[in-house]
C-alpha cells in the first residue's frame, strides 16, 4: 500500500508539483498586493512574488542526481598535480591545451546542476532587498506625513474633504 | 534532490505564505515572513542551489526581516486586515 | 474591490496552472534549458578556461561581468536613495543630539556578542575570499559583515557602532567598492583589450591567462564586497532611526 502511494506521487504529483506551487505562491502575493489595506503587507506581498519567481527558475536548472555545482578535487595528489601542471603552464606562455599530459578530465554535464538559472537568480535576490529596503523607507515618509499606514485611510485624507 | 523532502517543504511554504499576510500583528507577520525565508532558502538547498541558498539565507532571513521590524518599530504595530 | 481582485487571480492562476502542462519534467536532463549549447559550455569548459573550480562565481564574475557590475550599482543607488528619502534638513522639528548614555541590549547580550562577532567577521572575509573554491563570493560575504556590523548596534547601541563605521566611511566604502570593479574593467581597456576581458592583465597578474582571470575575479569580488557591507550597514542605520541616526532599536 505504501509503495502503490509512493509510486503514484512520484510518477504524477513530483514531475509538476514545483510549478504548482509556484503558480499558487505567485497567485498568493498578486492577490496581497492588490487586496490588502496595510502598506506593510503589500510589501511583504511582494516579497513573497518575488522569490515565487526565483523558485521557478531554480527549479527549471535541476538535473536529477546530480551534484552542487562546484568541481571537487580531491585529496593531495591532485593539489600536487596542480602545481607541477600550473609551472609548465606559466613556462610555455599559458597555452591551454597540452594532449594526454592534462589533468583536466573530460566533465560529465549531467552530473552537475546547471549553474546558469543561479547566477540570474543570484541578481534577483540582491534587486529585490534593494527594492524592499526603499519601499520600507517610502512607507516610513507616509506616515510620517498621513498618520496611517492604511490605504483607504491615507486616500479619505488625499481627497479634496480632507485636510492636504 | 530527494522529492519526500521537497514536496513537505513545498506545502509548509504555501501555509507560512497565507499565515504572514493574515496576521493581524505586523511584528508577528514580519516575523512569520523571516520563517518563510528560511524555509525556502532550505528547499534552495536541497535542490542543489548552494550559492542562492547562502544568499537567501544571508539576505533573506537576516538583513531583510531586521530592517522590516525596524520599520515596524518606527511605525505602528498593529494593522486593521 | 476585493471581488474584482479575487476574479482575476484565479482567471491568471487557472491560465498559469494550464501552461504547466507543457513543461518538461523536474530534473529532466533533456529538457532545453539544461541540454542548451551555453549551459553544457559553463559546466564543461570554466574550469579548463578559468582555474575556478566553482562555476556560479565564474559566470557571475567573468562570463557575466557586466550583470554583476549594474547589479553593484543598484545597491549603491538604493542605499543613497533610503538616504535621499527619510533624511531632512532644515529645522521642522528639534533633533536631539547623540545620546552618549545609549546602552543598547543587557548584559547577557552584549557579552555574548562581544565574543562572537570576531569569529563571525572572520569568517565573513573568509568567504569573501574562498568564493573560488566553495559555495560563496562577494555578496554573501559582504552581507555577512555588514550583518555583524547591524549586531554590534543592536547590542552595545547605534552610536558604539557608529563609531566604528561612521556615515561619511560607509559612503566612502561604497563608492570605493564600485570604483574598484569599474576601475579593473578600465584597467582591462588600458591594457589594450575590451572593457573587463580580464586575459588583457596576462602581463601584469602572475601565472598565466587563466590565472589571470582567476586574480581579477578575487578583485572585483572584494569591491563588491565592500559595496554591501557599507550599504547594508547604512540600510539599517537610516531605517531604524528615521534618517536622523540618533538612538538605534
Amino acid at each position: 500500500m505504501d509503495i502503490i502511494i509512493a509510486s503514484f506521487l512520484e510518477d504524477s504529483i513530483v514531475p509538476k508539483f514545483n510549478y504548482w506551487i509556484y503558480v499558487i505562491l505567485m497567485m498568493i502575493g498578486l492577490y496581497a498586493m492588490i487586496t490588502k489595506n496595510n502598506l506593510i503587507k503589500k510589501l511583504i506581498g511582494m516579497a513573497i512574488f518575488q522569490t515565487a519567481i526565483i523558485l521557478l527558475y531554480v527549479s527549471v536548472g535541476v538535473k536529477a542526481d546530480a551534484n552542487i555545482p562546484i568541481i571537487s578535487h580531491h585529496g593531495e595528489k591532485d593539489h600536487v598535480e596542480h602545481a607541477q601542471n600550473e609551472n609548465l603552464d606559466s613556462a610555455s606562455e599559458g597555452s591551454s591545451h597540452h594532449g594526454s599530459k592534462k589533468e583536466y578530465h573530460v566533465i560529465d554535464k549531467n552530473k552537475f546542476a546547471n549553474p546558469l538559472p543561479h547566477v540570474l537568480m543570484l541578481t534577483a535576490i540582491v534587486v529585490g532587498v534593494s527594492t524592499l529596503g526603499l519601499a520600507l523607507a517610502i512607507s516610513q515618509k507616509v506616515h510620517g506625513s498621513f498618520g496611517t499606514l492604511e490605504e483607504d485611510e491615507i486616500l479619505d485624507q488625499l481627497r479634496p474633504g480632507g485636510h492636504d | 534532490m530527494i522529492w519526500q523532502f521537497d514536496i513537505i517543504i513545498l506545502i509548509f511554504l504555501v501555509v507560512t505564505a497565507v499565515i504572514a499576510l493574515r496576521v493581524k500583528d505586523l511584528l508577528g507577520a514580519s516575523m512569520v515572513f523571516g520563517i518563510y525565508s528560511f524555509l525556502i532558502c532550505l528547499l534552495w538547498a536541497e535542490m542543489g542551489a548552494v550559492d542562492v541558498a547562502f544568499t537567501e539565507a544571508a539576505v533573506g532571513a537576516g538583513v531583510s526581516t531586521v530592517i522590516m521590524i525596524a520599520t515596524v518599530f518606527s511605525t505602528t504595530r498593529r494593522s486593521k486586515d | 474591490m476585493k471581488f474584482f481582485g479575487l476574479l482575476s487571480v484565479i482567471i491568471v492562476g487557472f491560465l498559469l496552472l494550464s501552461a504547466t502542462k507543457d513543461f518538461p519534467n523536474w530534473g529532466d536532463e533533456d529538457s532545453p534549458a539544461n541540454s542548451g549549447p551555453v549551459s553544457s559550455f559553463y559546466i564543461e569548459k570554466t574550469e579548463e578556461k578559468t582555474k575556478v573550480p566553482n562555476m556560479v562565481t565564474a559566470v557571475l564574475a567573468d562570463y557575466r561581468g557586466y550583470d554583476t557590475m549594474f547589479e553593484t550599482v543598484v545597491i549603491f543607488i538604493a542605499g543613497i536613495g533610503i538616504i535621499a528619502v527619510l533624511r531632512t534638513y532644515g529645522n521642522n522639528e528639534s533633533i536631539p543630539k547623540n545620546q552618549v548614555g545609549d546602552e543598547g541590549a543587557g548584559l547577557l547580550a552584549r557579552m555574548t556578542c562581544s565574543l562572537i562577532l570576531p569569529f563571525i567577521q572572520l569568517f565573513a572575509l573568509y568567504v569573501v575570499a574562498h568564493g573560488h573554491h566553495s559555495p560563496g563570493g562577494g555578496f554573501q560575504g559582504g552581507v555577512m559583515l555588514g550583518a555583524s556590523y547591524i549586531l554590534l548596534a543592536l547590542a552595545y547601541g547605534l552610536a558604539r557602532a557608529k563609531s566604528c563605521f561612521s556615515e561619511k566611511r560607509t559612503l566612502v566604502f561604497a563608492a570605493l567598492g564600485i570604483f574598484i570593479y569599474v576601475g579593473w574593467g578600465v584597467l582591462c581597456l588600458v591594457m589594450g583589450s575590451e572593457f573587463l576581458n580580464y586575459s588583457a592583465l596576462d602581463s601584469i597578474l602572475p601565472g598565466g591567462v587563466e590565472m589571470a582571470r582567476s586574480h581579477s575575479m578575487l578583485a572585483v569580488e572584494i569591491g563588491v564586497a565592500l559595496t554591501v557591507t557599507a550599504i547594508m550597514f547604512s540600510m539599517f542605520s537610516n531605517l531604524s532611526t528615521k534618517g536622523r541616526l540618533d538612538k538605534g532599536l
